[in-house]
């Protein structure tokens, strides 16, 4: 009875300086921040003073000990549905300002709801919000499997999901209020950042103390991937997050760095949360769940410690590709093209690791609409890990730079490997940890293949004609040695190109909203009559032997 | 080959041992590349010139962050001919030494804005930033009408100079203590600003907006556009820079 007082006690403390912060906050941001953290303090004073396990402490215990024979899913279920949730928004709200360069009308003229201040908003909530809680949610399932032990720290990963959340609320909200810290993929400002160093050092705690207290001696592989992701997005957060708050009960901060080091230090994070956010994180996604789905083991122990080592050494250097022919250094452009290009041959050690696991089982592809999320998910890996080596190129990057051409390749990384790898893996999870026989319908999961993979294709094919044509049109000049067209001219090109990208959104996110409704229905406990994918013709007629019929 | 997948056996066994490897494998590149920018002389090359921003200019820069314009603007001008000829001369890292955070962009849905300054008039500004299709029928720019009705809040400017001293930019004592009322001089055009122009030199003074009984964010917005790469001469330079 005492902890429990003490930990009410705690959270209405928690309440009363979150009020007193919002009192005192010297501009309108911070003091909604605050108050959004006071109410997230109350609901937390509610859960422990009406969720509290009365029996139990009148038994003399805290709480009944979880049972040992299972693992801890409840926060994967969390996360899962959290995974879901924010997709969508993060979908629709890509969708929307991919509208609004289309029809700029649809600004609505308000403060609010600018591209300038949504655009943040749909990044992070699919880099951060969507991708982030897959990590975590992913990671936990995989880390209590691949080791057979139970999560280190069970309360610690409660809080290590709801701290994330309040994160993406404060990140979020924050935008839309013009909160911003303005570096690309890093915009939330300083306090929220110090939430989410704590939110990750306690994630950090959790899953090494779950491989410490593993039941199996070999760290599996995807646990490698996990811990070189965890431990890196870490160092990068607290460099390029370094900044001097105006006043501590205000959101405005300035950047420790200026100018050119201030450019570099955030490519090398902005390139990094690709490297490692998206790419070491999911490929420790892939080397779970791909073995698993095609029921083969992983095609090659070696090429997974050469990628692995090679991956993450090359990775870091790649930065200054993002600054090609600006006021940095040449000497650092060059180095981080060299190393952008050799970077190449181990993605594409991940990608053959992935694909050739599927030896022997490759009629699945046909079969099993998740080994197909897996296999495209894998070549789209592939094919943005091409196309980044060579945009870094620095000729190619003198007309990608700048263009809708860069916007294309991340989408086509973003949406065909970390969209499709996640749906795969979300769909291999959800019977399992709700404990039904199979999906509601796997004839759903292959029309949310066919919708995603068209609208991948639309916007890709769109965005790499509009990138191209807007490179060449800046700089094409006439018989007379004039520039050939005005700025406004090669926007009203693009008119068409963005309207098909929008379409290609809309099917990506109509895609989505079929798995939503699939995993509602499982969860529901419900089962869809359909046919089965797999049919193996069979003719009575022709089920007989052949008898030889005398001539006549 | 066995003997690799045999030592990595060892690794792979051992946590620390892992994340330690894997931890000082991901620090080289961050170290070799970032570090030395910081002691290197020569990246950036100080320009004769090149100020720290007024109050009223940071004001404006912040609403200019706030906003998100570095979305589809850019403030970095390659040195293409192209580029030299549609923006201006190329931009030079001693232009954004002051600039926390830099604000170079990385992508132009827009045109790049690294000389914007003083190419059209604060009517014009004020105009397009209203409805920017009122001036630009292509144009696909969100409208910012809101700005000319909030007056400027951008609390004490001397916190934020005093924040800024902190990470390095060079304002003197005397622009810390005075940065409130250098702000208003600024858009007063018959205030005595000799102070304010021996502190900022090339500071330009007058009401951005068209509305000279308020200070709005427009004022602040403008006053902030209007200087961007106006303060180096390159004019001065041209002769020198001639192929010979």
């Amino acid at each position: 009875m005492d902890n429990l007082l003490v930990k009410a006690g705690g959270w209405l403390a928690l309440v009363f300086l979150a009020f007193l912060a919002m009192v005192l906050a010297v501009d309108g941001g911070f003091a909604v921040h605050m108050a959004i953290i006071m109410i997230a303090c109350l609901i937390a004073l509610w859960v422990t003073i009406s969720k509290a396990d009365y029996a139990a402490i009148g038994r003399g215990i805290l709480k009944a000990p979880a049972d040992p024979g299972k693992y801890d899913d409840d926060p994967i279920r969390w996360g899962v549905i959290a995974t879901l949730f924010w997709g969508m928004a993060g979908f629709f709200v890509g969708l929307y300002i991919a509208l609004q360069l289309a029809f700029p009308v649809l600004n609505l003229g308000l403060e609010y709801t600018t591209f300038g201040r949504l655009r943040p908003l749909h990044t992070s909530a699919v880099i951060f919000a969507f991708g982030g809680n897959a990590l975590i949610a992913t990671s936990f399932y995989v880390v209590q499997r691949t080791c057979r032990a139970r999560l280190a720290f069970p309360r610690l990963a409660r809080f290590v999901f709801w701290g994330y959340q309040l994160f993406i609320v404060l990140a979020a909200t924050g935008y839309l209020m013009g909160v911003t810290q303005s570096k690309e993929y890093a915009e939330p400002e300083w306090y929220v950042d110090l939430w989410l160093t704590i939110v990750w050092v306690s994630y950090a705690a959790v899953y090494i103390g779950t491989i410490v207290k593993r039941s199996e001696p070999h760290i599996y592989v995807a646990n490698w991937f996990f811990l070189s992701f965890i431990l890196t997005v870490a160092m990068l957060h607290l460099v390029n997050g370094l900044a001097m708050p105006v006043s501590l009960l205000g959101a405005k901060s300035y950047s420790a760095f200026a100018g050119v080091q201030d450019a570099l230090t955030q490519w090398w994070y902005g390139h990094n949360a690709v490297g490692f956010f998206l790419t070491a994180g999911f490929l420790g996604m892939m080397y779970y769940f791909v073995p698993k789905q095609a029921e083969r083991p992983v095609y090659s122990y070696r090429l997974s410690i050469i990628h692995f080592w090679s991956l993450i050494f090359l990775y870091i250097w790649a930065g200054p590709h993002h600054l090609h022919y600006t006021a940095l250094p040449d000497w650092a452009q060059t180095l981080g093209m060299v190393f952008s290009i050799v970077l190449w041959m181990p993605s594409w050690g991940g990608m053959i690791n992935g694909l050739m696991t599927l030896n022997g089982a490759w009629d699945k592809i046909r079969t099993d609409p998740i080994i197909r999320m897996m296999v495209l998910a894998l070549a789209f890996y592939g094919m943005s890990t091409f196309e980044g080596p060579m945009m870094s190129i620095k000729s190619v990057n003198s007309l990608s730079h700048y263009t809708d051409w860069t916007v294309g390749h991340v989408h086509s990384g973003a949406l065909g490997w970390n969209g499709m790898i996640t749906f795969a893996a979300l769909y291999y999870m959800v019977p399992r940890l709700w404990g039904r026989q199979r999906l509601y319908s796997l004839r759903m999961v292959n029309w949310h293949f066919w919708f995603a993979t068209i609208g991948i294709v639309l916007y890709a094919a769109a965005m790499w004609v509009a990138g191209i044509m807007q490179g060449l049109m800046w700089r094409e000049y006439g018989d007379d040695g004039y520039l050939v067209y005005a700025f406004s001219e090669v926007v009203s090109a693009m008119f068409p190109m963005y309207v098909i990208r929008a379409a290609g959104g809309l099917l990506y996110l109509a895609g989505a909203a079929v798995m939503v409704y699939n995993v509602w229905m499982t969860i529901a406990g419900k089962v869809r009559e359909e046919k089965s994918m797999t049919e193996t013709p069979h003719d009575p007629e022709a089920d007989k032997p052949l008898v030889a019929v005398p001539a006549e | 080959m066995t003997t690799l997948t045999q030592k990595h056996k060892k690794i792979e066994r051992n946590v620390t041992l892992l994340a330690v490897l894997a931890l000082v494998t991901v620090m080289i590149g961050g170290i070799v590349e970032i570090a030395p920018l910081f002691w290197i002389d020569n990246t950036v090359e100080e320009v004769e010139g090149v100020r720290p921003y007024t109050p009223l200019e940071l004001a404006g820069r912040n609403i200019y962050v706030r906003e998100g314009c570095y979305s589809c603007h850019s403030q970095m001008i390659r040195p293409f001919r192209d580029e030299v000829e549609r923006y201006g001369h190329y931009s030079l890292a001693a232009e954004s030494m002051y600039d926390h955070p830099f604000q170079w962009g990385s992508k132009r849905t827009g045109p790049d804005l690294a000389r914007v300054g003083g190419r059209y008039s604060d009517e014009w500004h004020v105009q397009h930033l209203t409805d920017p299709r009122a001036v630009v029928p292509e144009s696909n720019m969100p409208p910012y009408a809101f700005l000319a009705d909030k007056d400027l809040d951008s609390g004490d400017m001397s916190t934020h100079l005093r924040a800024l001293t902190r990470v390095g930019v060079p304002y003197s004592e005397d622009a810390i203590a005075k940065a409130n009322e250098d702000l208003l001089t600024q858009v007063d055009p018959f205030a005595n600003s000799a102070d304010l122009e021996k502190r900022y030199p090339k500071v330009q003074i007058r009401d951005f907006d068209g509305n000279p009984d308020r200070l709005t964010e427009m004022d602040a917005l403008i006053a902030y556009l209007q200087m961007i790469g106006t303060l180096v001469d390159f004019e001065a330079g041209e002769a020198l820079e001639q192929p010979r």
